[in-house]
C-alpha cells in the first residue's frame, strides 16, 4: 500500500445527469476477456458464413431450377388437373378453350431433351461426335412475346429455336445454325439471356413447334399473362367448371420436379442453423452471466438497476453478434463469389448478405435475452460479507 | 440525523421457528461521525449493514437515510437511493476484474448518467486523494496490492458524495499495518466528506480512529466496549456526536 498521507480535500466536481446511458462495463468485458469473446465471435462468424453460404446456394439452386418460369410475364399458371405438376399436367382442347374465352391464357409446353449441333442429329456426348456436340436442355414452348428478348438475333418463329447464351457458348451456336432438338431439325433464331428449368439450360420455341417436337403432345399448362378472371372466386369457378387448377406464378414453381424437395431441404437446414445459433448464443451468455454473478451483485449493491444491467449485457451481445456476424458474412460473401465464378449456382446480392446476418443478430439476441434475464434474479446482498 | 435506525427487528425463518437476526436495534449516526460496530461472527453485524444499505427490509422498525424513510420506497427507489446517497465499502474490495482502477469509479458515474468527462475527472481526483498515483489508476485489480484495492474500494464508495458510508470488514484481508492505514483513511474521508460512517469489524485493535464503538451480540447492540473511553473527534471538531444505540451511548 502507498504511504497513507492525509488525502487532499476534494474539490466538488459538477456532475450533470445525462439521458440515454450506453454500455459501459460490458464493453470493457469484451476488451478484458479477449480470448473468450474471440472464441465466441469465431463461432458466430462460422455460423453466419455457413448460413450465408446455404442462403446463397438455396437462391442459386432455385434460380437454376425455375428462372425460365419465374421470368415469364405472367400472373398465374393453370394446370390441367388437381396436381400442381408440370410433368403430370396436360391441357386438353376443352380446358384451353374455356380459359381462353375468359382470360388471356396462353399455352405453355415444357420438356427435357437434347440439343445437337448440325443437321444430322444429337451426338451421344457433349463436345464429341466428329465436330458435332449436344447438350441436355429444357425446351419451353410458349408465345415468343412471353419469352426473354433475344440479345442476338430474334425470338423464334415456327421451326426455329432461341438458345440461352450459355448453351450457345458451350456449343458454339449462332443465329442461322441448324440444330436438332429431339427428333426435330430447327434453326437457331437468336440467343437469349441465360434461363433454366429443372437445372437444365432453357431453349425457347413457340408452342406449336414444341408440340411438334413432342410428337403432338398437349401443352403442359396455360399461363395467364394479361387479363384474366376477375378475382379468386372467378378463377375458382373456372377451375371447377373446366377441371383445372390455377395457382400464382410463384406457387407454380413447386410444379417443377424436385423444386419443393430441394428448397425444403435447404430451408430446413437453414432453420436448424438459425436455431443452433440462438441456442449457442444463449448457452454462451448463460455461462457468462453465471460467471459474472458476483460482479452483477456488486453493481446492484452500488446502485445499478436490473434494467441497466440487462441493457448493458444485451449491448455486449449485440456488439459480439454484429462483429462476429460481419466477419462471417464477409467471408461467406467472398466464398460465394468464388463459387459463383466457378459455375456453382449461387445467388449473391444484398439480400444474401443482409438476411442471414440480420437473422443471426436477431436470433442471437433472443438467445442472449433468455440468458441475461438471470441478471434480474441476482441478489445484491451477496456482495456483502465474504461471499465472493 | 443522516442515518437513523429505530427499533429495527429482522427475523429469518429457521425450521419451524424464526431466528432473530436484529433485535430492536436503534442507532443514529450524525454527519461526519465514524461509528464502529464490533462483535463475533454471527452476531448480526453484516445484517445490520445490509439493513442500513437497504439490501434487506426489516420486519419492524424504520430506517431513515438522509431524511428518507426507506419503508416507503419501491425497490427501484431503494436502488437509486443506494446509487446516490449510500456508499458501500466492501469486505474484499469487490472490484470488477475487467475495469481499471479509474474505471471502477467511472462505472458509478455511468450508473448515475454523469457525463463521461466529468466522471473521469472526479475519478482521478478521488483516486489521487486516496493515494493512488496516475499509473496505478490505469491498472486492473489483479495488478494492485490488497491495500491499493481497498483504497479504490473506498474511493468508489465516495464517488457519488454519499450521505452514508457503510463499511464492511475493510481490513479482513489486510495485515495490521495496512488495515490501520485503511481505517485512518476512512476516518479522514468521514471528516472531510461529512459522511455518517458505520464500519463493522471484528478487529478491535483498529478502532483508535473511530468516534465510538458499539458491540453487537445475538442481534442486539450493546454498550460501548469496556476499557478506556476515547474522546470523540466529532465532539472535538464541534460537530454533534449525538448518537444513540439502544441502551448504549457514546463513551
Amino acid at each position: 500500500m502507498a504511504t497513507a498521507s492525509p488525502p487532499a480535500r476534494l474539490e466538488p466536481v459538477p456532475i450533470s445527469p445525462t439521458e440515454g446511458a450506453t454500455v459501459f462495463v460490458a464493453l470493457r468485458d469484451l476488451r478484458f476477456a479477449k480470448g473468450r469473446f474471440t472464441l465466441m465471435g469465431a463461432v458466430v462468424a462460422l455460423l453466419t458464413g455457413l448460413v450465408l453460404f446455404l442462403y446463397g446456394l438455396t437462391g442459386g439452386l432455385a434460380a437454376d431450377s425455375s428462372s425460365a418460369l419465374a421470368g415469364l410475364p405472367a400472373r398465374a399458371v393453370v394446370f390441367g388437373g388437381p396436381a400442381v405438376s408440370f410433368t403430370d399436367s396436360a391441357i386438353d382442347a376443352g380446358q384451353r378453350a374455356a380459359w381462353q374465352a375468359a382470360a388471356d391464357a396462353r399455352p405453355l409446353g415444357v420438356s427435357m431433351t437434347r440439343l445437337g449441333t448440325g443437321a444430322g442429329g444429337a451426338a451421344s456426348g457433349t463436345g464429341s461426335g466428329g465436330g458435332r456436340a449436344a447438350s441436355s436442355v429444357s425446351v419451353v414452348g410458349v408465345d415468343p412475346a412471353l419469352q426473354p428478348r433475344a440479345t442476338v438475333g430474334d425470338n423464334p418463329r415456327p421451326g426455329e429455336v432461341a438458345v440461352s447464351a450459355g448453351v450457345a457458348a458451350e456449343l458454339g451456336l449462332h443465329p442461322g445454325d441448324p440444330v436438332t432438338l429431339g427428333p426435330a431439325r430447327l434453326t437457331v433464331s437468336g440467343i437469349t439471356p441465360d434461363r433454366s428449368w429443372g437445372h437444365a439450360p432453357t431453349v425457347w420455341t413457340d408452342e406449336p413447334t414444341w408440340e411438334r417436337i413432342g410428337g403432338g403432345a398437349q401443352p403442359s399448362a396455360l399461363v395467364v399473362a394479361g387479363s384474366g378472371p376477375a378475382g379468386k372466386e372467378s378463377a375458382k369457378a373456372l377451375d371447377a367448371a373446366s377441371h383445372t387448377r390455377t395457382v400464382t406464378l410463384d406457387a407454380s414453381k413447386s410444379g417443377i420436379d424436385g423444386f419443393s424437395a430441394e428448397q425444403g431441404s435447404l430451408t430446413l437446414i437453414q432453420g436448424f442453423l438459425f436455431a443452433i445459433s440462438a441456442l449457442v448464443a444463449g448457452a454462451f451468455f448463460t455461462v457468462w452471466t453465471v460467471q459474472r454473478k458476483a460482479d452483477i451483485a456488486v453493481l446492484k449493491a452500488i446502485g445499478a438497476g436490473s434494467g441497466y444491467l440487462v441493457r448493458d449485457a444485451l449491448g455486449q451481445a449485440l456488439a459480439l453478434l454484429l462483429l462476429g456476424g460481419a466477419v462471417g458474412a464477409a467471408a461467406g460473401a467472398v466464398g460465394g463469389a468464388v463459387l459463383k465464378a466457378s459455375g456453382t449456382p449461387f445467388t449473391l446480392d444484398a439480400a444474401t448478405v443482409a438476411v442471414p446476418l440480420s437473422a443471426m443478430v436477431v436470433l442471437g439476441l433472443a438467445g442472449a435475452a433468455l440468458a441475461v434475464r438471470r441478471i434480474v434474479a441476482v441478489d445484491p446482498l451477496t456482495a456483502l460479507g465474504a461471499a465472493r | 440525523m443522516t442515518l437513523a435506525l429505530t427499533d429495527v427487528t429482522l427475523t429469518y425463518p429457521d425450521g419451524d421457528t424464526r431466528l432473530t437476526a436484529l433485535d430492536r436495534i436503534t442507532l443514529t449516526v450524525a454527519p461526519g461521525e465514524f461509528a464502529a460496530v464490533v462483535g463475533p461472527s454471527g452476531s448480526g453485524k453484516s445484517t445490520l449493514l445490509a439493513v442500513a444499505a437497504t439490501l434487506l427490509t426489516p420486519d419492524r422498525g424504520s430506517v431513515v437515510i438522509a431524511g428518507r424513510n426507506t419503508a416507503d420506497l419501491s425497490r427501484s427507489a431503494r436502488t437509486r437511493l443506494r446509487r446516490d446517497r449510500i456508499g458501500i465499502v466492501f469486505q474484499q474490495a469487490n472490484l470488477i476484474p475487467a475495469l481499471t482502477a479509474a474505471e471502477q469509479l467511472e462505472a458509478v458515474g455511468h450508473l448515475r448518467g454523469d457525463r463521461p468527462r466529468a466522471a473521469r475527472t472526479r475519478a482521478r481526483t478521488l483516486l489521487d486523494a486516496v493515494g493512488l498515483d496516475a499509473a496505478k489508476q490505469r491498472r486492473r485489480p489483479h495488478q494492485l496490492s490488497g491495500g491499493e484495492r481497498q483504497r479504490v474500494n473506498i474511493a468508489r464508495a465516495l464517488f457519488a458524495e454519499p450521505a452514508v458510508l457503510l463499511v464492511d470488514e475493510p481490513t479482513s484481508a489486510l495485515d495490521h499495518d495496512r488495515g490501520a492505514r485503511v481505517v485512518a483513511l476512512l476516518a479522514d474521508v468521514t471528516a472531510q466528506h461529512g459522511t455518517a460512517t458505520v464500519m463493522v469489524t471484528h478487529d478491535i485493535a483498529l478502532l483508535g480512529r473511530t468516534d465510538r464503538v458499539l458491540t453487537m451480540a445475538d442481534g442486539r447492540l450493546e454498550p460501548a466496549l469496556s476499557g478506556e473511553p476515547r474522546t470523540s473527534r466529532r465532539a472535538s471538531s464541534g460537530a454533534s456526536a449525538s448518537a444513540t444505540c439502544g441502551t448504549a451511548s457514546n463513551a
